[in-house]
């Protein structure tokens, strides 16, 4: 009666290999991930019961098998044959509970998997609505990786992971307390010698288990840096070959492979050790109750049929062994999983606003700068002391070399982030007195990078807004120059963009412009909007975005000082502050840094594809 | 899977083989155990017998104990490492065949496809190897033998068994059916839930700008009601795993038994203690079976992904590159020579022409440049010099001799290439710049990196020239990374700089200074640039427009601002009139 159970794990089909991680604050976390499941304790609860009873059911399944054994060897020698009679109805006892414990295991399995998904689906959603509440400031220091995997990866591991380790905890704690007490109910001597073999095997797995960890963590160590090494490899072919680099990268490729391989087979190795010296724990056990129940039936003190029920009980008995260790190891690593979760949901989030009722009615769009100042770090001030006066309807233009702070005054305007010091008013009102989407209502916003969704061309024009007309969509569309080849798409409208969007950059810019006209909000910024578009596409953008400002105040952020020539105010940015401001005639005429910037060359680029925000 | 095989080596074979030995041994070992319960369960029952008959049965049964384990060690040992080695050597095999494509090959994949396949599917290989193969094998022969074993000891047994395992191979399978192809579906799910988070992550501000919150909310419940309901799915189906093989197996001992008393009780008396034995053996080796087909089932739920993964590896290792070099060391005495003599290059399997009917010849010291929108064909143009890809017909020539008759590192060791996206690579600035042949002369690199204006930012690091660099370069900015990857070329010191559109993210200054000095300091070679400022080309010694892959004018600035209606465009675009008027 070999031990080779091999439960089926979730996750499907070649679950991940468990990389082991130990949570910072163990009892904090769990503490939390206590307090997050609260509303579904009662079915946690129900099913730790259930699971319970099913595993005690299926301890003293044995005990049985022991009776129908010793029922048959009495037969055997006895005259009048086995008794039947109690065979059978030893038997049916047997099926019901066989049968009831099976179907409370569903039923646990089928709660646990319930209520670990409804709690899954619960997190997933708490953190994607927590990253509209967190200041932009936050995703300055996080990566979009970094985030996404706790949406994804914590949260899977969470699912998979407490589900299993709760119940297979309080099941195998169960089973291995209760074969231990029908054990020694049984026969003392067997247990002491079932006991004493299988604590030798659990010292050999503990040993084993400390070994393969390390293992473990030096395999997925060099796989990283191997998965690195591929990565960056591959995706700079050329510039490899270009330079007869392949030499060098084969010799690092080949040093980390090596590497790999001498802590692969070893991680494999040691860890695939475990199911034998399991095997071999119950084999030991199986055969010392073999030999010392045979003495013992030999000389009287027990019955055969304890023999027999005692190679299950060892089986109940070691079982549990592994499964607590594992289950300890898996409740390590939903704790560790929780924990970058619950450090995701508490990071500090934008300031309530529902208190704030004031609206703006009947907007003008004058905006004023007062005296603002501020740094995107502590003490690191980037805009020192901004102000500026801007008039219902002007086309203002904010010029300036990189890191000058241009796209942070549109940042403060849209209150991503907040002022340090003065304040910013439109139409007289300090934009901290209303709301941030009262704000944003305010204004429409073309980006340097377009972002566009999966989804339809339409879908991504119309966007949020509600109730929108395909004759308005159609009409933003011509006015972009974008209905003729939407017009020349199969699907029109309908057609869906996504990662190979069939867009080129430039009519990915026409789509973002058509979805600012779409919302059709009073006053506008334009943060670089055609600097990763070709000059001849420019043009047609340039246009569209005429049609576009006209009659709104607007802001523009350039690169391209021949493009906004035109504008009504030119502010001059150098180091944080307004160094001129005027029209570019006048500027020019200063002969000042601004003519500098012109003359230097008629096209003055910032640094393009770096942050948009410094 | 199979195809996985014809890439062992004789040796791998060998360990192979002797793992299947180790593992027919531990079987050997495993199926004599019970034998021995047998014997221990007959001297129990036979009066009479003594305990040391006892003691020595028990001692060949440790024995047996102790040699299974040995085996099933060596097994694992041999495994572990035959795994092992074969997936080192296939990692290693895929990276030479990928470092061998041309970019035509690598698109047929796509790079991070290549990634993939050289990192996780050789993964999911070894894992199979490593854990599945044993099993894979060890299952039917356990099976085999124990059936052979106990073959003829009881009818009605065998029947048990026997619906047993087909009621067991039934539930499972059905359960299989239905969850599989719910597993492949969540993977999709969960790609789905990702893309809707990573578009919120990235459209931050857009959103925000939009005041578009609980769209955005409205799109992630429903990604993630749909995972969920998918994954309540699965889970509780596979709920009915354990409980469903728990009670087959109880129950198979259970009517073990139950037969068994019904058996013994007709027999006649001299029989009846044989037929225990035989009932008690049977229920142990029975148990073997049920667990090998059980075992049998779990593999084919692993199988399929490493087979689709040993396909996909498969494909890269038979893809043939495309590009066969010749074997000239040098030109014919000519240096920094750029001809293109009707050059055509479509896309495999594209309709259009990429480049149509390609011209025009470079001269030592001359600069190059070319011009037009996106899309119109520069890189592709500038990537048929070192032979990241071949033109469909025409030929090229360098220093008169047809680029088809190099050698591989003869032809690119006189070019100087920078990419459109500056490639960084993680290490120290000085291996970034003293890069592949480039020789590792500490003074070249310095002169280099003040050629590429990048001398202050580079001494004002931490370790100036041997600062750290970030994988990808994320501890630079835009136009750092594109000076070093500029002084990268500087320092090799070619016959001929292929710029593609790489001075896009530097300044106007930055970019004239870098070219002055780059010319001072490299006289003799040839320049090609790539460019979509004007302003960086104005001063090149021919223009070549390009226009949906055709040359649409040659010629210097001021004579294609008079003749060639494209380049003005581009030129009115970026220029004012006065300003056209005076350059």
């Amino acid at each position: 009666m070999s031990n080779k159970m091999m439960g089926p794990r979730p996750g499907g089909p070649g679950g991940r290999m468990a990389t082991f991680e130990k949570p910072k604050n163990f009892k904090e976390t769990i503490y939390k991930l206590f307090s997050y499941c609260k509303s579904w304790f009662p079915v946690i609860i129900i099913s730790l019961v259930l699971a319970i009873v099913a595993t005690i059911l299926s301890t003293l399944g044995p005990d049985k098998i022991k009776d129908i054994t010793n029922t048959i060897t009495n037969g055997i020698t006895s005259p009048n044959g086995i008794d039947i009679k109690e065979v059978t109805t030893i038997g049916y006892i047997l099926i019901a509970m066989y049968v009831s414990s099976g179907l409370l295991s569903y039923i646990v399995s089928f709660l646990m998997a319930t209520s670990t998904q409804n709690i899954s689906k619960r997190m997933r959603g708490d953190i994607a609505s927590k990253i509209n509440r967190l200041p932009l400031s936050y995703f300055d220091k996080a990566t979009t990786g970094d985030v996404l995997s706790r949406v994804t990866n914590d949260v899977d591991t969470i699912g998979q992971t407490m589900n299993h380790s709760v119940t297979t905890l309080v099941s195998a704690i169960t089973s291995f307390l209760g074969a231990g007490i029908m054990m020694f109910i049984t026969s003392w001597q067997l247990a002491l010698t079932a006991i004493a073999s299988s604590l030798l095997g659990f010292v050999i797995i503990s040993i084993t288990m400390k070994f393969s960890q390390n293992q473990f963590k030096e395999q997925q160590n060099k796989l990283g840096a191997i998965g690195g090494h591929i990565e960056e490899i591959y995706s700079g072919h050329n510039v490899v070959k270009a330079y007869n680099a392949d030499e060098s990268a084969k010799t690092k490729f080949e040093n980390i492979n090596n590497a790999l391989y001498a802590s692969a087979w070893k991680s494999q190795f040691i860890s695939g050790l475990m199911m034998p010296l399991m095997t071999f724990i119950s084999n030991l056990g199986y055969v010392a109750v073999c030999v010392i129940g045979a003495v013992l039936t030999m000389n009287g003190v027990i019955s055969f049929g304890v023999i027999i029920a005692f190679m299950m009980y060892i089986r109940l008995f070691t079982q549990p062994l592994t499964q607590i260790a594992q289950g300890m190891q898996n409740l390590q690593t939903t704790v560790a999983a929780s924990e970058r979760v619950f450090e995701f949901l508490n990071e500090k989030e934008l300031a309530n606003e529902n208190a704030k009722f004031q609206k703006f009615e009947n907007i003008r769009g004058d905006v004023e700068f007062k005296h603002v100042k501020f740094g995107y770090i502590e003490g690191h001030t980037i805009i020192n002391d901004f102000s500026a006066k801007i008039s219902s309807g002007q086309k203002v233009a904010i010029v300036g070399p990189t890191g000058a702070g241009k796209t942070t005054l549109v940042n403060l305007l849209m209150r991503f982030y907040e002022v340090e010091d003065g304040e910013i008013l439109v139409d007289g009102i300090n934009i901290k007195d209303v709301t941030r989407s009262e704000l944003h209502n305010q204004f429409g916003m073309v980006l340097q990078d377009t972002w566009l969704f999966e989804g339809t061309i339409r879908e991504n024009i119309v966007y949020s807004k509600e109730n929108v007309k395909d004759a308005d969509v159609r009409a933003a569309c011509k006015a972009v120059g974008l209905w003729h080849y939407i017009k020349t798409l199969p699907e029109g409208l309908n057609t869906i963009l996504n990662e190979k969007a069939n867009l080129s950059n430039g009519q990915r810019q026409l789509v973002t412009i058509a979805r600012t006209m779409i919302k059709n909000n009073p006053m506008l910024i334009l943060d670089e909007a055609t600097s990763s578009v070709d000059t001849r596409t420019e043009i047609i953008i340039q246009k569209a975005m005429d049609k576009l400002l006209s009659g709104r105040t607007s802001f523009i952020i350039a690169h391209r000082l021949s493009t906004i020539k035109n504008a009504d105010l030119i502010l001059v940015m150098r180091d944080g502050d307004i160094v001129e401001s005027g029209k570019h005639e006048e500027l020019l005429s200063h002969n000042n840094f601004y003519s500098e910037l012109y003359n230097s060359q008629f096209s003055f680029s910032s640094e393009q594809g770096g942050q948009s925000v410094i | 899977m199979l195809k996985a095989f014809k890439y062992f080596t004789t040796r791998e074979w060998i360990m192979a083989i002797l793992a299947l030995c180790f593992i027919v041994s531990q079987i050997y070992f495993d199926l004599e155990l019970p034998d021995y319960t047998m014997e221990i369960t007959m001297l129990t029952q036979t009066p009479g017998s003594s305990i040391s008959e006892i003691w020595i049965t028990g001692g060949y049964m440790m024995l047996c104990t102790l040699a299974s384990i040995a085996s099933s060690i060596a097994m694992g040992y041999i495994m572990a490492k035959l795994a092992a080695g074969f997936s080192q050597r296939m990692r290693s095999l895929m990276f030479n065949q990928v470092e061998s494509f041309s970019l035509e090959d690598i698109n047929k994949f796509s790079t991070s496809s290549l990634i993939t396949r050289s990192t996780n599917d050789i993964r999911q290989v070894q894992m199979f190897l490593t854990m599945g193969l044993a099993l894979f094998v060890k299952a039917p022969i356990t099976a085999i033998w124990a059936v052979i074993k106990i073959y003829g000891k009881g009818f009605e047994w065998s029947i048990a068994t026997l619906i047993t395992i087909v009621c067991l191979v039934i539930i499972v399978g059905f359960i299989m059916i239905f969850v599989v192809p719910k597993f492949r579906k969540m993977q999709q799910l969960t790609d789905n839930l990702n893309r809707v988070t990573r578009e919120q992550l990235m459209g931050v501000r857009v959103i925000r700008a939009y005041n578009a919150e609980n769209y955005q909310k409205n799109k992630f419940e429903v990604a993630n009601h749909d995972l969920t309901k998918t994954q309540l799915f699965t889970g509780r189906t596979m709920a009915l795993m354990m409980p469903t093989m728990t009670i087959l197996m109880n129950g198979l001992s259970l009517s073990i038994y139950w037969i068994g008393a019904h058996l013994i009780n007709k027999a006649a008396l001299s029989d009846k203690l044989q037929i225990f034995g035989d009932m008690v053996i049977f229920g142990t080796y029975a148990m073997q079976i049920v667990m090998s087909f059980l075992m049998l089932v779990m593999i084919f739920m692993f199988l399929p992904r490493a087979s689709v993964s040993a396909k996909r590896i498969n494909e890269v290792l038979t893809q043939k590159p495309s590009i066969i070099f010749g074997n000239k060391l040098d030109g014919n005495g000519k240096r920094g020579e750029i001809v293109f003599n009707n050059v055509n290059y479509k896309y495999p399997d594209a309709e259009d022409c990429v480049l149509q009917g390609i011209s025009f010849s470079a001269n030592q010291g001359e600069t190059i440049a070319i011009i037009g929108a996106t899309g119109s064909g520069k890189s592709t143009l500038v990537n048929l010099i070192p032979r990241f890809c071949d033109p469909t017909s025409g030929e090229i020539y360098i220093d008169g001799i047809n680029i088809l008759e190099y050698e591989e590192k003869a032809l690119r060791k006189k070019i100087g290439y920078v990419s459109q996206r500056p490639v960084i690579f993680k290490g120290t600035l000085f291996d970034n710049i003293n890069f592949g042949d480039n020789g590792s002369d500490e003074t070249n690199v310095k002169d280099a990196i003040a050629i590429a204006q990048s001398k202050d930012f580079v001494e004002n690091l931490d370790k100036n020239y041997f600062s750290e660099v970030a994988q990808g370069g994320t501890n630079l900015s835009g136009g750092q990374k594109q000076r070093i990857a500029i002084a990268r070329a500087i320092a090799r010191k070619p016959e001929m700089y292929i710029f593609d559109d790489s001075f896009s993210a530097l300044d106007f200054k930055t970019d004239k200074a870098l070219r002055n000095a780059l010319r001072e300091a490299t006289e003799d070679a040839t320049c090609l640039i790539v460019a979509q400022r004007i302003g960086t080309i104005l001063d090149a010694d021919k223009i070549i427009v390009l226009d949906e892959g055709r040359i649409v004018g040659i010629g210097s600035h001021r004579e294609l601002l008079d003749n060639c209606s494209v380049y003005r465009e581009i030129a009115e675009s970026q220029l004012s009139q006065e300003e056209l008027n005076n350059v």
